[in-house]
């Protein structure tokens, strides 16, 4: 029965273009997104008549890695087929993929759970098939006057991952993606930042009611966003009653919402057969071959054992190659002494930093992040001044300015502790507990904010720079003397 | 550059549809030779139709992988022969641009799809030929028309640049007026090609030898059943009789797949079609969709009026097949079929050396004879075995019936191409 708190239902169909040099079926350069449209093209991947697909062993080769990491069988003898229909962005008329013999089937994947634990997502199956051409509509894709047509995407190797419906929330729909992503970064056959890079096709229900597939999902954002809204939308009808309708949808990203596709009437009928330009794909000598590198898994569970990490910050570290790598650089120095400072302040701090200016963790020098730890460590400054010498250096960077040195920066700013200057802190204390004779009465009367307020005076004071368990100490004296 | 030829022939029977004034050539094996191109082979810089309204004005930018080595050794490509559009027929009358004639007789048909390659050969336009065959569509016409046709061997010869009907039927094969010279040609085009990954690394070097003592030849009774036409029985098999007086001994064999192989040549062929010929669309190529309709009325119109009325019928009937619930029913089943015709011939070619027959039931229809689709689809009911096993066929004319060309069909094993090159060799030698 239809029932609006019923348990959310989702599977996934994950589209990644893989990394290799040049197309799926013939020699033309994977690298178009700067050029001109058209400039990466031969009669192969244009479709052009008599022209014959050749495979490009390495993407299979890579696709063979990708089916190993997600625990899959490698079938001994894939094949490919012809899906036909008729788009203009399909030069042949037909899209080279994998329908019944897929290269590989049965895998899976581990998430973490919206519970916490880790979870098993189960992978139905992975293939391999070219990626059709761009429409570039001139104006509106209703109303503009026409549309061109761009083949350089034409051929462009993607895997397909399909999953069983196991995910059971948005956020756990994210996080597979996410857990996907950093699973073929690692494995060197994806690059998540190229754009188009990523499309996933979505399907969703709610138990007791029809399934319905949201597609055209461009980003891993979107994936959540796309499916929470499905899940509203779908609440939303079963509580009025209304029943959901088995359906395909589209995501509008600008708008965050999904809309109903073309009605059944003019769904395809893709005529699937064996193509028989290709010979059956017999990948058995191949698959001893594949060394795996270590995986997101691995090497958080090597974070937390080799640096102390918790489990959460292994789990961010190790989230995003590039990420896992930039820890490693900036510890590299000092294993144990920076560790512990390192993977707090790239996960709780870094990381948020980078967010909120929409930079990538790429532009940052280890060296001087390992500058900035190494000051934290030493306790010259405190954790205040951090901050403020972290977003410094973003903002210097954003801005192509010359970067200063964590300890430049410490200097320039005058960003030392007050430590051992006990003299200042203290000065500054009388004038707080001075200026403040209500938080001096209410401190006496046992009042809980009282000393966080004095606290935070004193501070005010001494710009930050004063050392939190110093200062701490010398209050509670200063008010305890006036007790007496 | 090793020299130019001049190539204006007098074409009274409509066997081209471009031709080269003036055709450069290069030196090598066949330097200075000239060679005619069937029109749906990929030659650069000239016009490219499949004798199909939807192609005209295509010039590829490319050449077939053949029409490549045919440079190399030297060949002046001299022209683009007439056929059936797309290679959809067994007479040359579904051209778009006009039937070809029979330079035997030219109330009669040359036969197809290779008609306008046999008859530029039959009448010394060109010394040789490139043809296609699919299901027949060398042989039929080399038959007809009194010259030499060889399908090769499957993969033998790269498809790379050869515009496809049937993928997994055809093979682009020479032609020429005697067995020395379509071996020469055989020799030039085989091998493997990198951009075909259905070529196979078999090339040819073979010059053909007349010696056929203890030759074991099979005789299918079906080949001499109902529907061959009497007089090309009685003309084959006293040619059969000669390759016995040259010492071959002859072995009664029977090929019960037969019974099924007209049906599954059908639906594969129009199946394969059916997708091959959906990016012909007037968007990249061919004479230009109406921008103002949407892509997909454009796409109709496009295609309604560029396709004649037998590419239409098998490109429906392909979709048919293929649609969703009866591909098991067609597709599936006529792979099960083709796979026992593959049996039968292995476990004949078990106790025999080649396998021989007529080429056609008939001798050449007269033009417009064959008016009904199904009548001329039977008529490809002796060379179609050969394609779907993938084994090598050759046509050598044997005698007249009727005053008309008759062609003895000699079949050997999977990449014994050479071998039945030699027993027509042989044949042709003790003949002439």
């Amino acid at each position: 029965m239809a029932d609006a708190d019923g348990q959310v239902i989702v599977g996934l169909e994950v589209h990644c273009q893989l990394d290799t040099k040049s197309k799926l079926f013939c020699g033309c350069s994977t690298d178009y997104r700067s050029d001109g449209a058209n400039t990466h093209v031969c009669p192969i991947c244009l479709g052009l008549p008599g022209a014959m697909p050749a495979l490009n062993k390495k993407a299979i080769q890579y696709a063979m890695r990708v089916a190993k990491a997600l625990n899959c069988e490698i079938l001994d003898e894939s094949e490919f087929s012809r899906k036909n229909y008729f788009y203009p962005d399909l030069d042949k008329a037909y899209q080279i993929t994998q329908y019944d013999k897929p290269l590989a089937e049965g895998g899976y994947l581990e998430i973490e759970s919206d519970e916490g634990g880790e979870k098993r997502v189960r992978i139905t199956r992975v293939h391999v098939e070219e990626d059709p051409g761009r429409l570039v509509h001139m104006g509106n894709v209703e109303r503009g006057k026409y549309s061109l047509v761009d083949y350089n995407r034409a051929g462009i190797p993607l895997i397909e991952i399909v999953s069983e419906p196991d995910m059971r929330s948005p956020k756990e729909a994210r996080k597979f993606l996410n857990k996907l992503r950093a699973t073929l970064e690692y494995l060197s056959v994806f690059d998540s930042e190229k754009e188009g890079s990523l499309r996933v096709d979505a399907n969703i229900s709610i138990t007791g009611s029809e399934r319905v597939e949201v597609k055209n999902i461009t980003s891993y954002k979107g994936v959540e966003k796309a499916l929470t809204f499905e899940v509203t939308r779908q609440k939303n009808l079963i509580r009025r009653g209304q029943k959901i309708e088995r359906e395909t949808r589209h995501f509008l990203e600008a708008r965050g919402v999904t809309q109903a596709g073309r009605s059944k009437e003019t769904e395809n009928d893709y005529r699937y057969f064996p193509e028989p330009d290709l010979r059956p794909l017999r990948v058995k000598s191949w698959v001893e071959d594949i060394v795996l590198p270590e995986l997101p898994d691995a090497r958080r569970e090597r974070f937390i054992k080799e640096y102390a990490c918790s489990l959460n910050h292994a789990r961010t570290l190790t989230g995003e190659l590039k990420l896992a790598n930039f820890f490693e650089q900036v510890v590299a120095a000092d294993r144990q002494g920076l560790s512990s400072l390192a993977s707090t302040w790239i996960a709780d701090t870094l990381i948020g930093e980078l967010n909120y200016r929409d930079m990538g963790i790429d532009r940052i020098d280890a060296a001087g992040f390992t500058g900035l730890v190494r000051i934290l460590k030493e306790g010259t400054i405190t954790d205040k001044s951090g901050i403020e010498i972290l977003r410094v250096m973003l903002d210097q960077r954003q801005k192509g300015e010359p970067i200063e040195t964590a300890a430049g920066i410490v200097k320039r700013l005058n960003l030392a502790k007050t430590s051992g200057d006990a003299g200042a802190i203290t000065t500054a204390i009388e004038e707080a507990i001075n200026e403040n004779p209500k938080a001096l009465e209410d401190y006496r009367n046992g009042k809980a904010g009282a000393l966080n307020f004095l606290v935070g005076q004193v501070m005010k004071k001494t710009r930050g720079k004063a050392d939190p368990g110093e200062l701490n100490r010398l209050l509670l004296e200063a008010l305890k003397a006036r007790e007496a | 550059m090793a020299g130019q030829i001049t190539f204006e022939p007098d074409d009274r029977y409509n066997a081209f549809l471009a031709t080269c004034k003036t055709a450069t050539h290069g030196s090598g094996k066949l330097a200075g030779v000239a060679v005619a191109v069937k029109d749906n082979i990929s030659t650069q810089g000239i016009e490219t139709t499949c004798a199909s309204k939807i192609l005209k004005g295509y010039i590829p930018p490319y050449d077939a992988h053949a029409v490549g080595l045919l440079r190399a050794s030297g060949a002046a490509i001299v022209g683009k022969t007439n056929m059936d559009e797309f290679g959809m027929g067994t007479t040359t009358e579904n051209s778009a641009f006009g039937p070809t004639l029979n330079p035997c007789d030219t109330g009669r048909v040359p036969g197809g799809s290779s008609g306008g390659s046999a008859a530029a050969v039959a009448a010394g336009m060109a010394r040789m030929a490139l043809g296609t065959d699919t299901g027949g569509s060398i042989r039929c016409p080399a038959a007809f028309c009194g010259i030499v046709g060889l399908k090769p061997s499957y993969g033998r010869v790269s498809r790379y640049g050869l515009i496809a009907y049937s993928n997994s039927l055809e093979q682009i094969g020479p032609m020429a007026k005697t067995v020395k010279d379509v071996s020469d040609l055989m020799g030039v085009i085989a091998g493997y090609d990198r951009h075909d990954s259905t070529s196979r690394d078999k090339p040819y070097a073979h010059t053909p030898s007349a010696d056929v003592k203890g030759l074991r030849i099979g005789i299918p009774q079906e080949y001499f059943g109902a529907g061959v036409d009497a007089g090309v029985a009685s003309v084959v098999k006293s040619a059969i009789g000669k390759l016995e007086e040259l010492g071959a001994t002859t072995v009664p064999c029977s090929i019960p797949s037969m019974e099924y192989a007209l049906a599954a040549y059908y639906v594969t062929c129009t199946c394969e079609a059916s997708s091959n010929l959906a990016r012909f669309d007037g968007v990249r190529y061919g004479p230009a969709a109406d921008t103002k309709k949407s892509w997909h009325d454009a796409y109709q119109e496009v295609r309604r009026d560029g396709f004649g009325p037998e590419v239409r019928r098998r490109i429906m009937l392909g979709t048919f097949a293929l649609s969703s619930g009866y591909y098991g029913k067609y597709y599936a089943k006529a792979q099960i079929a083709r796979e026992n015709v593959r049996n039968d011939f292995n476990r004949i070619f078990a106790d025999v050396d080649v396998i021989a027959g007529p080429t056609m039931p008939t001798i050449a229809f007269k033009l417009k004879e064959k008016s009904d689709p199904l009548s001329m689809y039977l008529a490809d009911i002796l060379t179609v075995p050969a394609n779907l096993a993938g084994i090598p066929a050759i046509s050598v004319p044997c005698g007249k019936s009727e005053g008309m060309p008759v062609g003895l069909q000699i079949m050997g094993r999977t990449f014994e191409d050479e071998r039945v090159i030699d027993v027509a060799y042989a044949y042709e030698q003790a003949v002439n």
